[in-house]
């Protein structure tokens, strides 16, 4: 769409824009309802939990979709959020969560290992933008993740779908989360799809041998679409691990770009492209695309 | 001080459960010891019968920090073991299931040992946002 919408981030703070009027829709909007329980779903999905009755955490808990979700299969939770009309809306809810009024950026205040695991939905953006004239959004970002990583039992995950802004957000909060001892990272449901694509960041509190990240939706396994603008490979992933990897056989130039694979439909594809942009683009020949010879 | 069974079940208001006042801490700038538990200044307080689940409370059993669970009965009445006895039979989770999930602190303040910081509790709802000054 050609129609940009100011981030809700860029307008107020979040205990501001979610005033009695945002709130209620929370409340009242189907969409919404759907859209919020439909990515729920999904973050516990991800959590891929043990059998069993378990405390949970819900960061951002809101008007309490989220915790609804987790009621509803089972779950024992506890919810924060920063708006006080957010929290009102899920008290005449009359969600089954306790729920705490608190800032993320503040450190969660529970005490260690209490969590089986943290869900979060459309929450972590906030914490990437300065409210306050004293914030300092990394150093908040590492609070938040420091103290997660205390309260979750040792072994649990966390997972937060957001809407990161930029690459320069999910850098933050990734690197942010492995400092703070977490593996894991971004997956993209739907990465092809601007309408359906959905961000999960996948924390594991564990050591991180025992952690595979699992699969996102809406890839297909055979794709070679490497047109991502460099989020993540076909698998839908942003793999990050606190190991460092020596690469030591493939020496990247320019910023260490993803060794791609440019095979002839992909370069006649992209010719193509260039030519519907205007561009100068050479003929196609019987030479194009075949494999050069060693460089000198 | 009142413990009532709450007349008016349709009225907005949340709860703090003394499940969720035993994992809470005070983290006020620099308050790293003796931050928990957080002693209840109970003003309100309603008692709503919820289903008993024996695995949960098994499994939450695990997590619980017993001496706030005694603390924190006493802040509210009630009286608990003092320590947790060897067999914690059916009885035993019945009595801790209604004072970790049927008590429900709806106003009142919870204050660190401390800092003597003080988190008021409002409509079920502890405010444990801190000021500029105390990040």
């Amino acid at each position: 769409s050609c129609h940009k919408m100011s981030r809700p981030e860029h307008q107020a703070p979040p205990e501001i824009f979610y005033n009695e009027e945002e709130s209620s829709k929370y409340a009242s909007n189907t969409r919404i309802i759907k859209i919020q329980t439909d990515m729920s779903e999904r973050a516990i999905e991800l959590l891929t939990l043990p059998e069993g009755p378990l405390m949970l955490l819900d960061i951002g808990c809101g008007s309490g979709l989220s915790g609804e979700v987790l009621t509803e299969q089972g779950y024992t939770w506890v919810g924060m959020d920063i708006s006080e009309h957010m929290l009102k809306a899920a008290s005449d809810r009359q969600v089954e969560g306790d729920m705490v009024l608190k800032d993320m950026g503040q450190g969660l205040p529970f005490r260690a290992g209490v969590f089986d695991g943290a869900i979060s939905i459309s929450a972590l953006q906030w914490l990437c933008n300065a409210d306050k004239s004293s914030h300092n959004p990394r150093k908040r970002v590492l609070h938040f993740f420091q103290s997660l990583y205390q309260c979750l039992a040792r072994g649990a995950k966390a997972v937060f779908q957001w809407y990161p802004e930029n690459p320069a957000q999910m850098e933050l909060v990734t690197s942010a989360a492995m400092r703070c001892g977490f593996s894991g990272g971004l997956l993209v449901d739907y990465p092809n799809s601007t309408k359906a694509k959905k961000y999960f960041l996948v924390l594991f509190s564990g050591h991180a041998s025992g952690f595979t990240m699992p699969k996102a939706m809406g890839v297909d396994d055979g794709s070679d679409d490497d047109d991502n603008g460099g989020e993540g490979s076909s698998s839908g992933h942003v793999a990050y691990s606190s190991e460092r990897s020596r690469d030591k056989h493939h020496h990247h130039k320019g910023k260490g770009k993803r060794k791609s694979v440019k095979n002839k439909d992909w370069i006649l594809q992209k010719k193509e492209q260039m030519r519907e942009k205007g561009k100068k683009v050479r003929q196609d020949s019987k030479y194009t695309a075949r494999t050069r010879g060693p460089r000198f | 001080r009142k413990t009532t069974t709450d007349p008016y079940p349709d009225l907005w208001i949340s709860h703090m459960k003394l499940l969720t006042h035993n994992l809470l801490m005070c983290n006020n700038k620099g308050c790293n010891m003796n931050n928990y538990p957080l002693h209840i200044r109970p003003v309100q307080v309603e008692r709503k019968e919820k289903q008993f689940n024996e695995a949960f409370m098994r499994h939450m059993l695990g997590k619980l920090e017993w001496s706030a669970i005694v603390s924190a009965s006493k802040a509210l009445n009630f009286v608990v073991p003092e320590e947790i006895p060897a067999e914690q039979d059916e009885p035993f989770l019945r009595t801790l299931h209604q004072v970790i999930n049927e008590l429900d602190v709806v106003s009142g303040a919870l204050v660190c040992s401390n800092c003597n910081r003080e988190y008021p509790i409002e409509n079920g709802i502890p405010n444990m946002l801190l000021s500029e000054e105390e990040v």
